[in-house]
Parts: C-alpha cells; structure tokens; sequence
C-alpha cells in the first residue's frame, strides 16, 4: 500500500464534498445536545461506533471485492432515513467523479454505470481506495476519520468552540478509530464468505430523526 | 440453570375464511395462548386472525438463557401475536468468579403471500447487571404484510439500566429491506447516551409497517415532535423511529402513528 496515497484520500481537501456535511452536528447544535467540545466528544464517539462502524464496515467490504451492488442494497437498508439516504447517494457521487479522475479503473467505471445517480459513498469509496492499491483498513480507517472530523470541523464553526479543543477531541478518539476499523474489517472478511448481511447494522436513532428535520430548514450552514 | 426454550407458532387458513393454528407450542418461560382476536384485518381478505398472547410464566430472560419464538405465517393466514406483559431482562447466573453470561432472545417471523403478521409484543425492560442480545430476523413474501413493533426501556423507573443489544431485520423477497441495531447501556461502545445516539432518552422504540401498497405510494417523511420520525424506506416499508422520556410517552407516540397509518 502507499501511505501517500492514504493521505491524499482522507485530506479533508480532497474534492469530493465532504466539507459541506456536518455529520448531523447542526442539527444536535440546534436541539441543544452540541453545545461543547464535552459534548462533542460523547457526539463523535457514538457516531464513531454506528454509522462510523456500519459506514466503515462497507467500505472495506468494497475493497475486498464483495458485489458493489449488493452492498447498496444493503447499506440502503441500513439507512432508514430517506433524507440520509440522498446524502450518502450524492456524496458517493462526488466521491465517484473525484475517484475516476484521481485513480481511474473498472470497479469505478462499473459502479458508477450500474449507479448514475450515485451509490452510498462509503462503497464508491472503497472502490477508489482500491484503485488506489489502498487495502481494506486504509478504506475503514479514512471512514472512520471522516465520520468524526466532520463534524469536529462542524462545530468549530457553528459553536465557535476552540479549534485546539476540537482537535483535541479528534486525537483522543483515535484509540477508539483504530479499534474500530479492525473491527469493520473482520466483518468485511466474513462478508466476503456469507455476503452483506453479516456486516454491522449500527444505527444512531438521533441521527435519523434529526436528518429529516434538518433537511426542511429553509435556512442552514451544511447540507446535512 | 440456564433455560434453552424454543416456542413455536405456525398460522394457516383454516379453510372457512379464518386462521388456525396447527401449531402453538409453548416452552419454558415462554408460555402461548391462543386469545380472542379483535377485528379482521382491512382490506386483505384474510378475514378474522388469529391471535396469540404471550404469557411470561415466569420472569425470563436471565444471563444465560436462549430464548427463541418463531411464528410462521402461511399464505393467505392472519396472526396477531402480542404479549400479556413487558419482558424483563434480568442479570444472570454467575459461575465461579468470572463474569455473569449475556441472555439471548431470538425471534424468527415469516410470511407468507398475502399472509398478515401483527407482531405487537410488550416492551423489553433492561434492568441493572443485564445483558441480553436480541435478534429478530423476518422474511416477508412479495405480498405480504407486516406491522411490527419495537420498545426498548433502559431500566424500571429510576434505575440505571443493563446492557441490551437488538437488531432487527427484515428481508422482503429475499431481498433486505431494513436492518438495524441499537448496543446501549454501561456495556455497550461509548457515546451510546450522547448527542448522536439517543441523547439521555430512556425508552427507544420503532414501528414498522410493511404493504406491497407502499412500493407504488410510500408515505412522506414526517416529524412526530421533537424525537420521533416516520420515514418511508428505500422498498416497500414505513419506519417510524422514536425516543421518549419513558415508557408510557413511547407508547403514545407509536399507538398514534399506528392508527394514523393503519387504515
């Protein structure tokens, strides 16, 4: 694998439109569960342990080569809210144009001729993190880092909480982010063998009802 | 002593327009009765169902235990199954000086065309020192129709609750169509009670509706206050997710999403 090429894939400037996505964190600012880098800790770390590790868990499937399409089916699925479901769908998208440009092959290709309209990201991810000779836990791991980052970065914004507290809460989550991404590899593995319904169903029940409230403001910072 | 008990229902047209039950059979703690069945279910034509109450007959499940319901549902059959009372997850056997072992409680639901299952249990109370892992698998036929509902208590009133792990999913013409696990409690990853999870709730519940109907006219997506939603799913379903304070404040916001969407 090539360490460089990890970094290019989760630098938080990769173009792939991530940057405009709080991570449900507006929405948890607005109900007043967010309200400071405390909060922001309890937030990312359950967030890192459901759809982080659900997310995660796809991902690296997608780099194992388990089928992309029967992954979407199955994330869609995981994914009650339809408002989430948009997201994923339009981030995968973007992730699939800035993928082929950066590190074109035939799993891109096909996915993204089978799913116009965008797949959920985290498998359109693991393609790319395999077209970029990346392995499974490179892809669960740039997730994983993706799913607290976002809304750390969130919350500096829309709290005007310290920018060194917020990277302070990213740092001491890493113990958790690497436990993690071992975990959504082994069951990657066993997807291999008996398909994606062994791969996690984590969910996160704020994080689904808050998704469609927010996504009838009329007025917000981030898309989701 | 740990219990290992499997209760079993199977549901088919009696052939007069009803349903019977060839088999109900009941096992340890779980006890089966056939009650009266309210009312036929609308618009199915699977006239009156057949209804079965579960009766705890004594408390289960402690750690330990594996439990197991399973209800098949044949075509063109109406069951409603629901529960006398709530389920109590209780802390378990301990053996010398290691840690007490988790209980598990698995359901296995199927339906078959044009079958009606009504899975409409009490609610499972996770008490103080319990562990239980629950999974409850359903697998629909393309015309089959489900109403299933979920709750979730973290501890008796005033209590800090135990460990409790539940996944439900379901597949619909082999085909997944919702699949979701809640870990919460002192055992479960950190942030479980956080912002992103269930934020301080107590009680966490879900309502599933699933109507072939649905594939050509989902519902809209919806708030029911400030923490419960109904969603429509990618394929034929309407999910309704809520967190409440309590028991009761659940219960009230699932009974009236069920009789707003069941017509």
């Amino acid at each position: 694998m090539s360490r460089a090429a990890l970094l290019v894939l989760a630098d938080g400037r990769f173009p792939a439109g991530g940057h405009a996505h709080s991570g449900g964190a507006e929405a948890a600012v607005r109900a007043g569960r967010l309200t400071d880098a405390r909060d922001l800790a309890a937030f990312c770390r359950g967030r890192l342990h459901t759809t982080g590790l659900t997310s995660a868990a796809f991902a690296a499937a997608a780099v194992l080569g388990v089928d992309p399409l029967a992954l979407d089916e199955a994330a869609d699925a995981r994914t009650p809210s339809p408002a989430l479901r948009a997201t994923a769908r339009k981030l995968g998208r973007q992730m699939m144009r800035a993928a082929r440009a950066t590190w074109p092959g035939p799993g891109l290709d096909a996915l993204a001729a089978a799913r116009p309209r965008g797949a959920h990201q985290p498998i359109v991810l693991g393609l790319a993190a395999r077209s970029a000779g990346l392995g499974p836990e490179d892809a669960a791991h740039c997730v994983l880092y993706e799913t607290v980052s976002g809304p750390a970065t969130a919350a500096v914004r829309l709290l005007s909480l310290d920018p060194f507290d917020a990277t302070g809460v990213l740092a001491r989550l890493a113990p958790d982010i690497d436990k993690t991404a071992r975990h959504a590899v082994a069951t990657a593995h066993r997807a291999v063998r008996k398909g994606p319904g062994a791969l996690p169903a984590a969910s996160a029940p704020l994080l689904d009802i808050t998704a469609e409230a927010h996504a009838a403001w009329a007025v917000r910072l981030f898309a989701s | 002593m740990s219990v290992h008990a499997t209760a079993r229902i199977t549901a088919a047209p009696d052939g007069r327009g009803g349903t019977a039950l060839p088999v109900l059979e009941s096992d340890g703690p779980l006890a089966l009765r056939r009650t009266r069945a309210a009312a036929a279910v609308p618009g199915t034509g699977t006239g009156l169902p057949a209804r079965v109450t579960v009766v705890g007959a004594m408390s289960a499940p402690l750690g330990g235990d594996r439990l197991a319901l399973e209800a098949v549902v044949r075509d063109g059959a109406a069951l409603t199954v629901d529960a006398a009372a709530a389920m109590i997850a209780l802390p378990g056997h301990r053996t010398g000086d290691g840690p007490a072992d988790h209980a598990g409680y698995d359901m296995r639901l199927t339906v078959g065309e044009s079958g009606v299952l009504h899975w409409l249990p009490e609610q499972l109370i996770s008490v103080t020192g319990s562990d239980l892992r629950t999974h409850t698998r359903v697998e629909l036929s393309p015309t089959a129709r489900l109403v299933l509902r979920e709750e979730l208590i973290l501890g008796r009133h005033g209590e800090a609750p135990g460990t409790v792990t539940s996944r439900l999913t379901v597949h619909r013409a082999g085909r997944p169509l919702l699949d979701q696990q809640l870990a919460l409690g002192p055992g479960a990853s950190g942030g479980w009670d956080g912002g992103a999870v269930i934020g301080g709730h107590r009680a966490v519940g879900q309502l599933l509706l699933v109507r072939p109907e649905f594939e050509e006219k989902p519902v809209a997506p919806r708030l029911l206050g400030d923490t419960a939603v109904l969603t429509p799913l990618a394929g034929p379903g309407a999910l309704v997710t809520a967190l409440a304070p309590d028991a009761r404040a659940l219960r009230r916001v699932l009974d009236d999403a069920l009789a707003e969407l069941y017509r």
